[in-house]
């Protein structure tokens, strides 16, 4: 199979059912995008497929073929939106842990790329990641900041 | 300051790479020797606090481990401080898991014995003394909040300090001149009489032959640029571009992956498993039995580990605990209650003489339910044994407490154990003493030829935990005519650490305070503020019922009863303040409050709640007033009370471990609900720092929130909630009834 990420194309020969998580981290080593439930209920395995959030880890990589796939790796210039939101998140301080935050990010991109000033209650929709550290006002504070009118 | 015996000595250990290393040490005289030793050859990190090299750079090395808490910088800032350092030019590096870099010493801080504002008697001597003393020589604790308090306070301030001490010799020596003429800032020495300066960097080789006297004084806070200012974190940059490696990205040549799955049951045991039906599914290498109780599938990748596994036939010996659940083991704590044999918290006066007396009886019986800790990264660790060492890789909040343990399960001496630090995906305690996902991928590695990083399932990481302990408390108290408290009784089951979790600082004369033991079957562990985060819950919401029995307010009862506690008064106060407690709110909004001093940190948070159609608890805004006695980071700080309030709100609406049959239900997080971004309160910290001896930040924000909000949920809707979660109860008749009324 060939998949598209982060604007390169990789082969793999996976299982069709595989989920795109696990190729991401032990087929092709890219370890940022994180594993917390299996299920699709935590969030913390979010990427893009065509831009849009997808918790990779209950999609199968054979469904994703010819999809552009963007994950927290992806080599940003400094004026993308990916790395607006990761310096964003810096300069709010809002890891923690970390763990979730690849994701959290992700689905911040996602969010901002449909919408480019979200309300609290766009971003209380859009953002159900699970982070337990605690870090939510953070991260609508960093969202908040991106806004752009 | 702070009131632990202990040792002190500078470790001053001479020419590393031009540089100085210098250590200020809390321990034995072996360990010191040892630390001597290690110091001056290649393995020139150990026992190292500082490091100066020429390039003027200063190093930190820290003992904790980070996570998330900030404890990686705030250590640096603290020696930074002392030192007069560039804050630009230093940078941190973990310690390895070494005695050299022991802290058991300042462990016993975590049982209580350093909170000068608590009691003697509640100090925990006598509990600590049945305590394995040899245990505490083996830790290297991220835990109890103590970085800050102990190794930061008494290490990292005087070490930085020393090496200033030190640099000003040296310059003295090199330019003719007094040593108390030279002025220090951003890493450069100073004589403004002649003229000369120079760099920390320059001067470092020469300084090491300087002995720094043991008491040095250290800066006046007045003029700190470092501590107190909102520096970012040196964690974060990697934390937001996928760089971080945390124990699951653990990645070694012909490493292989792991699967595992533990008899449900608590103390049940592996029967039989059934290896011909996965072993030729794709990528599956072997199956082993993990121990008395687990089996292990190890494959070329995680999912086809886990699918294996999930596919394995397996039979258990479930043993007399299958007989458990949560409704026997709460009948039980019930029973053990009424059968009486207790044991002593604290006693003054005649509590129940007072209570008979009293013009009016107030009782009450809560209950808090099992909780797990559910970090977002599941337990893991990488293991490999070669060559007759073992080497693991993980995120442990405990290090070297770590390292002796997978020794004990390899059967090795720990000289043959290299432990490896990752970044921690989340620890709240799940990380530290309770380690039975490194007991396993040790005793997995060692039937394997390769490295093998076994990674828990969601499922097996809630339902193989070790777990906050479900209690009950029995409170009794009695008010006099004028609706004072004249008595104060609590009758609980299991205590846990630390010492002084159930004192209360409030000014009633008698009080009786006893546990009962053996209630709990299911494995204890550590959970974030630990016995603080059932008393907080316990404590603070009967003091409500008994100022809404008195008839009054309940933030202005409190603050009667505290003349004596004028530091916690001051905190309860700033919340009532902030809150606006007192003034109108919409309809069908109301505040609650309540405060609890945890790990020497006074908290005090006001929760204003509604109730939504369907009769859940919805918060709106938390306030939070925190004296920590001083802060280092304040942006950190507020970054851990929000945390501790979350964390803690997360349990008090959602968090239930319910148990049947021996086992856990709650299998994934639908089960185990989570705090979302759509339920987050707004939270407003103010730091109110008094100069108390230093507090603890990662637990203090957690034990009041539980009550706060149950009694906001009071206050609207007269219904007292005296068991947890609050999802359980169904809040749309109270509300009815407070309308009515």
């Amino acid at each position: 199979m060939q998949l598209i990420i982060n604007g390169q194309t990789r082969d793999v020969d996976v299982e069709a059912e595989m989920p795109l998580l696990w190729v991401l981290r032990d087929t092709l080593n890219l370890t940022g995008t994180k594993f917390g439930c299996g299920i699709s209920a935590c969030g913390a395995c979010t990427v893009l497929v065509d831009g849009v959030a997808t918790r990779s880890c209950s999609v199968p990589v054979s469904s994703v073929v010819g999809a552009s796939i963007t994950t927290i790796e992806a080599q940003t210039v400094p004026d993308t939106l990916q790395s607006k939101v990761q310096q964003a998140w810096i300069a709010h301080q809002v890891p923690q842990c970390g763990y979730c935050q690849s994701g959290q990010i992700m689905a911040a991109v996602a969010l901002l790329t449909e919408n480019q000033a979200p309300t609290d209650a766009d971003i209380d929709a859009a953002m159900s990641n699970v982070c337990r550290c605690g870090t939510y006002g953070r991260i609508r504070a960093a969202i908040h900041s991106l806004a752009t009118v | 300051m702070v009131m632990i015996t202990r040792r002190k000595l500078m470790v001053s250990a001479g020419l590393v790479g031009g540089g100085v290393l210098l250590g200020y040490a809390m321990a034995p005289f072996s360990t010191i020797d040892r630390a001597r030793k290690l110091a001056g050859g290649d393995d020139a990190l150990l026992v190292t606090w500082v490091k100066i090299t020429p390039d003027n750079r200063v190093t930190v090395i820290v003992p904790h481990s980070e996570m998330g808490q900030g404890v990686h910088t705030a250590m640096p800032m603290m020696l930074a401080e002392e030192l007069d350092a560039d804050w630009a030019l230093v940078s941190m590096e973990q310690a390895p898991a070494d005695m050299a870099f022991a802290n058991g010493a300042l462990a016993k801080g975590y049982l209580g014995a350093a909170d000068p504002s608590v009691p003697k008697f509640l100090s925990g001597l006598t509990d600590f003394s049945s305590r394995k003393i040899a245990e505490f020589m083996n830790l290297q604790l991220t835990g109890g909040s103590t970085s800050v308090r102990f190794t930061g306070v008494v290490g990292m301030r005087h070490a930085g300090a020393a090496a200033r001490w030190m640099l000003i010799q040296a310059a003295a020596k090199e330019w003719n001149v007094a040593a108390d003429e030279i002025t220090t800032k951003e890493s450069k020495l100073f004589h403004l009489g002649n003229g000369h300066s120079a760099s920390y960097g320059d001067m470092a080789s020469k300084a090491v032959e300087f002995d720094p006297p043991a008491n040095l004084p250290l800066k006046d806070p007045k003029l700190y640029t470092i501590v107190g200012a909102p520096i970012q974190r040196f964690d974060i940059p990697a934390k937001v571009n996928g760089s971080a490696i945390y124990g699951v990205d653990v990645r070694m040549p012909g490493m292989m992956f792991a699967a595992i799955k533990a008899c449900p049951v608590f103390g049940g045991k592996l029967k039989s498993f059934d290896a011909k039906a996965v072993k030729n599914m794709r990528g599956i290498k072997s199956v082993h039995s993990v121990g008395e109780n687990a089996v292990a599938v190890v494959a070329d990748n995680t999912w086809r580990a886990h699918q294996a596994i999930a596919a394995l036939p397996v039979t258990w010996d479930e043993g007399p605990n299958a007989a458990h659940s949560s409704a026997s083991i709460f009948a039980g704590m019930q029973a053990a209650l009424e059968k009486g044999e207790f044991e002593s918290d604290y006693d003054f006066g005649d509590a129940d003489a007072a209570t008979k007396s009293a013009a009016r009886v107030i009782e009450a019986s809560y209950a808090v339910p099992y909780l797990a800790h559910a970090t977002m990264e599941p337990m893991n660790c990488t293991a490999h044994f070669s060559g007759g060492r073992l080497e693991v890789w993980g995120g442990f909040q405990d290090g070297l407490g770590a390292r002796v343990f997978a020794a004990k399960v390899a059967g090795l001496p720990v000289e043959d154990v290299t432990l490896n630090h990752a970044a921690m995906g989340g620890g709240f305690g799940r990380r530290g003493s309770t380690l039975n996902y490194l007991e396993q991928a040790v005793l997995l590695a060692k039937q394997v030829d390769h490295p093998v990083n076994l990674i828990w399932s969601r499922e097996e990481d809630l339902t193989q935990d070790n777990y906050r302990n479900a209690s009950v408390a029995n409170m009794r108290a009695g008010l006099d005519e004028a609706g004072r408290p004249v008595s104060w009784q609590q009758d609980y089951t299991e205590k846990r650490d630390p010492e002084d979790a159930t004192w209360i600082p409030y000014a009633i004369s008698d009080r009786r305070v006893r546990v009962v033991s053996g209630t709990d079957p299911i494995p204890f562990g550590p959970w974030r503020s630990v016995a603080h985060s059932q008393h907080g819950f316990f404590i603070e919401s009967f003091v409500d019922e008994l100022a809404h029995a008195a008839g009054r307010d309940p933030f202005e009862f409190r603050r009667d009863l505290m003349a004596e506690a004028p530091e916690q008064k001051a905190v309860l106060e700033a919340a009532a303040s902030m809150s606006g407690w007192g003034t109108p709110l919409p309809l069908g909004r109301a505040r609650g409050i309540a405060l609890r001093q945890s790990f020497g940190t006074i908290v005090a948070q006001v929760a204003e709640v509604s109730v939504s159609p369907e009769g859940q608890a919805r918060v709106h805004k938390v306030w939070c007033a925190v004296d920590p006695g001083e802060v280092v980071n304040p942006d950190t700080f507020a970054a851990q009370m929000e945390s501790g309030i979350i964390y803690g709100l997360t349990a008090a609406l959602y968090g239930e471990i319910s148990i049947a049959k021996g086992r856990v239900v709650e299998q994934n997080f639908p089960d185990y609900e989570m705090i979302r971004q759509a339920d987050a309160p707004a939270i407003e910290v103010k730091l109110m720092p008094s100069g108390r001896p230093t507090g603890g930040a990662g637990e203090p924000g957690t034990p009041p929130i539980a009550a706060a909000v149950a009694n906001a949920v009071f206050s609207l809707t007269k219904q007292r909630i005296r068991s947890l979660p609050l999802r359980k109860h169904d809040l749309r008749g109270g509300i009815e009834q407070a309308k009515a009324g």
